[in-house]
C-alpha cells in the first residue's frame, strides 16, 4: 500500500511558489450496465491522474511529457479546476483552490489561462476574430468600454504578431492558416494578463516548419509577463529546448521531474530512459542500436501492481511488484520513482 | 533497371475555381530492396504521390502527364481492371491513421483474409486461414488474435494489422503512407524496426512518406524532399542529412528540436506553405527563401546533380 503522507512535494528551485499540487487525483468512473452493477459491487474507474505532487515557481516554464494515456492532459484540466479533482490538493498563490464553487473560481479565472491543442476546435467558427480574442475581457469585465475593448484585441493581435491588427479583426477563423489560429488563441489566453497558462499540446497540430515560430511567441510572452506556464507535450524533445524543468508521467503518475536539459541528458527512470532512446533523430549515421522496450501503456483502469512500469522495466525486480516506489529527490533537484535509487 | 521509375508525374486536383497543382512534374526512382522517404510538410503532394502511384486519386483528381514504369510496365495508361491485379500483389499501401483504417465491425483476421480473396480468388478458405495466421505471426502478433475485433487492439497492435494486411499478398513494393505518425514515440519506434526487418526478411523495395525527417534518416536509403508539389531535393539519405544544400532541406532540418546537442532557440522557416491553385512563378519556395534572388522569381530551377547521388533544385548551385 502507498503511503502519500510520505511522499513529498518536489520544491521548485529558487523560485517563489505559484502553484503547488499535493497528491492530487483525478479518477473517472466508468459506466457499467446494470447487470455489472449486481455481480460486482466494485466500482471501476479510470485513474487517469493518481497522486501527483509538485511545485511551480513564479515564471518557470515547466513540461509535462508523456505518452497518450499517461494522464497529462486530465492533470492539465485539473489543476486550472477545469475538471474537479477526486482527491488531494490544489494551491495557487498560496491559496487552497481544491474545493472553490464555480462563483469563488470566477476572479481567478483570469489569473489562470489554458490554450488548447488543435485550433481548427478551440476557435468558434461563427465568431469574428475581434469577438473570440475579447470574450475574456467581456466575461471578466476589465474593459470599461467598447474602445478600450478594441484597443486591447489590438494589442493582443500585435503581441502575437498578427499585423496589421486591423487586418485581422473582422475575419472568421476559417480564413486564417492553423498558425495563425493559434495565434488568436494564444492572444485570447494572453489579453487577461494571466499569471499562470497552461498550453496542452500547442503546436502538435501544426507544420514542422511554423511550430518553433507559435513556441518562440509562447516563451517570449511569458517571458515579458512573468507568468509561469506549463506545456503539455508528449515531444520530449521540444521540452528539453524550451522549459525550465520536467515532468514524466506514466499512467497518471510522475515517474521523473528535473531541469529539463538534466533530465534528457541523464535520464535516472528506466521509463524515461526509453522514451527517450525511442525518439528518432535526424541523422542516418545514428542508426539506433539499443532495443525498443516491448509492449504499450496498460490501461489506466487496472494499472499493474507496485511499480507502474514494472510490467516493461528491462530492471524490474520482486521488490517492483510489490511496492510503489516514492518520488524521491535522487541528485540534487532531480527526483525519481524507482527503486533502483531508493 | 529500377522497379519503380517515376517520370515527370503530374497530378491534379479539378476544384471549382481551377486546378490543384498538388504534384507537379516529379521524377524518381526506387530500386529492388530499396526504401526511398519522401519527405515534405502538409500540402508538399507527399501523399497524392501515394494515391497516383496506385492510382485511387479521389474525384477530381487527374494524373496530367508522366509515367509510372513499374517492372517495366507503364501504369498511367492501364485500366482500372488491369490495376487490380497491380495494387495489392504489386503495390501495396499502409495508411495513416492507424486507429481509424479497420473496419470497426469485422474482425481483424476476417478482414485481412478478405484483402487476400479479393485478389487472389483462386486460393481456397483453408489457405486463406492459414495465410492470415502467418502474416500476424510475421508482424508479432498471435494467430489466436485473429479472431478479435479492432476495438480489442491497441493502437501498435492496429498498426501491426494494416502492415498485415498490406502484405496480405505479397507485395513487391510497400508504401507507408505517415506509418508512425498517430502513434506514440516507443509504439513509432516498435513500427518502424518491425518495417525495416521485414523489408529485409521479405526483400521488400519501400517508399516511406512522412513529414518527419528523423523517422526518413533511420529508415530509408534515399530521399526525396518535396514542397509545394516539387522535389526541390533528391538523393543519398547520407549526404542529404550531412550537406543539405536546398534552403527549404536546411530550414526543415533545423527546424526539428533535436533531442542531443545543448538547449537552442528554435528556428522556423518563415511564411506560410503556398497556394496550389496559385503557387509561385518559377521557384516555388522563393517567397519563403532567406537566399533569394532575382533569377528565382523568373526562372524554374531544374533539378540538377551536384553531388554523385545529390540532386538539388536552387539556383544558388
Amino acid at each position: 500500500m502507498e503511503n502519500p503522507e510520505k511522499q513529498a512535494v518536489p520544491e521548485a528551485p529558487v523560485r517563489e511558489e505559484l502553484l503547488r499540487l499535493e497528491n492530487l487525483k483525478k479518477h473517472y468512473p466508468l459506466r457499467r450496465g446494470f447487470f455489472e452493477t449486481l455481480v460486482s459491487r466494485n466500482e471501476m474507474t479510470v485513474k487517469a491522474v493518481d497522486g501527483v505532487s509538485l511545485s511551480i515557481g513564479k515564471g518557470e516554464i515547466f513540461a509535462i511529457a508523456g505518452e497518450s494515456g499517461s494522464g497529462k492532459t486530465t492533470l492539465g484540466k485539473v489543476l486550472i479546476r477545469l475538471v474537479q479533482p477526486s482527491g488531494g490538493s490544489i494551491f495557487f498563490q498560496g491559496k487552497d483552490i481544491t474545493r472553490l464553487t464555480d462563483k469563488q473560481m470566477k476572479p481567478l479565472r483570469k489569473e489562470m489561462q489554458i490554450v488548447f491543442q488543435d485550433p481548427f476546435e478551440s476557435l468558434n467558427p461563427r465568431m469574428i476574430i475581434k469577438e473570440i480574442i475579447a470574450e475574456p475581457l467581456r466575461v471578466q469585465r476589465l474593459a470599461k468600454s467598447e474602445v478600450e475593448v478594441e484597443q486591447r484585441v489590438k494589442k493582443a493581435l500585435l503581441d502575437v504578431e498578427l499585423v496589421p491588427p486591423e487586418e485581422f479583426l473582422y475575419r472568421f477563423p476559417h480564413e486564417l492558416s492553423g498558425g495563425q489560429r493559434q495565434r488568436v488563441a494564444v492572444a485570447r489566453a494572453f489579453i487577461v494578463n494571466p499569471s499562470f497558462i497552461v498550453a496542452d499540446e500547442p503546436v502538435s497540430m501544426l507544420d514542422v516548419s511554423i511550430r518553433a515560430e507559435i513556441v518562440n511567441l509562447m516563451v517570449d510572452l511569458v517571458r515579458k509577463s512573468s507568468a509561469s506556464i506549463i506545456f503539455i507535450s508528449h515531444d520530449i524533445a521540444l521540452a528539453k529546448h524550451i522549459s525550465d524543468r520536467i515532468a514524466v508521467m506514466y499512467l497518471g503518475k510522475i515517474m521523473e521531474l528535473a531541469p529539463a536539459e538534466e533530465l534528457v541528458d541523464g535520464p535516472l527512470h528506466p521509463y524515461t530512459q526509453a522514451l527517450i532512446s525511442a525518439v528518432p533523430v535526424p541523422d542516418p549515421e545514428s542508426k539506433r542500436t539499443k532495443d525498443v522496450i516491448s509492449g504499450e501503456i496498460p490501461s489506466p483502469v487496472d494499472p499493474p501492481q507496485g511499480c507502474r512500469f514494472h510490467t516493461r522495466c528491462p530492471y524490474a525486480h520482486e521488490r517492483c511488484t510489490l511496492e510503489e516506489p516514492l518520488l524521491v529527490e535522487v541528485e540534487k533537484n532531480h527526483f525519481a520513482a524507482c527503486h533502483l535509487y531508493s | 533497371m529500377p522497379l519503380l521509375q517515376v517520370e515527370d508525374l503530374t497530378t491534379h486536383y479539378r476544384i471549382q475555381r481551377g486546378w490543384v497543382r498538388a504534384v507537379e512534374g516529379i521524377s524518381f526512382n526506387v530500386e529492388q530492396g530499396e526504401a526511398m522517404g519522401l519527405a515534405g510538410e502538409s500540402g508538399s503532394g507527399k501523399s497524392t504521390v501515394a494515391l497516383t502511384l496506385l492510382k485511387i486519386l479521389p474525384s477530381g483528381g487527374r494524373i496530367r502527364k508522366g509515367k509510372i514504369i513499374f517492372q517495366g510496365r507503364d501504369l498511367v495508361p492501364l485500366a482500372e481492371k488491369e490495376m487490380r491485379q497491380v495494387r495489392w500483389k504489386g503495390i501495396s499501401i499502409v495508411f495513416q491513421g492507424a486507429m481509424n483504417a479497420l473496419n470497426p465491425v469485422y474482425k481483424v483476421g476476417f478482414q485481412i483474409a478478405e484483402a487476400i480473396k479479393l485478389h487472389e480468388p483462386e486460393v481456397s478458405g483453408h489457405e486463406v486461414n492459414e495465410r492470415v495466421a502467418r502474416l500476424l505471426e510475421t508482424v508479432g502478433i498471435e494467430a489466436s488474435r485473429a479472431d478479435n475485433y479492432p476495438h480489442e487492439f491497441s493502437g501498435g497492435m492496429r498498426q501491426r494489422a494494416l502492415i498485415a494486411m498490406a502484405l496480405a499478398s505479397s507485395p513487391t513494393l510497400l508504401i507507408g503512407d505517415e506509418p508512425g505518425t498517430a502513434l506514440d514515440v516507443i509504439v513509432q519506434a516498435q513500427a518502424l524496426k518491425l518495417l525495416k526487418e521485414l523489408k529485409d526478411k521479405l526483400g521488400l523495395s519501400m517508399i516511406l512518406i512522412s513529414h518527419d525527417l528523423s523517422i526518413i534518416a533511420e529508415t530509408c536509403d534515399k530521399v526525396a524532399i518535396m514542397y509545394a508539389g516539387k522535389i526541390v531535393e533528391y538523393g543519398d539519405t547520407l549526404s542529404i542529412f550531412k550537406n543539405p544544400l536546398h534552403p527549404y532541406t536546411q530550414g526543415l532540418i533545423k527546424a526539428f528540436p533535436s533531442i542531443k546537442g545543448p538547449r537552442t532557440r528554435l528556428t522556423s522557416i518563415p511564411g506560410q506553405p503556398p497556394d496550389l491553385l496559385h503557387p509561385p512563378p518559377a521557384c516555388r519556395f522563393n517567397p519563403r527563401c532567406p537566399y533569394v534572388m532575382d533569377i528565382c522569381k523568373k526562372e524554374e530551377p531544374p533539378l540538377r546533380e551536384i553531388e554523385k547521388g545529390h540532386l538539388v533544385a536552387c539556383h544558388l548551385y
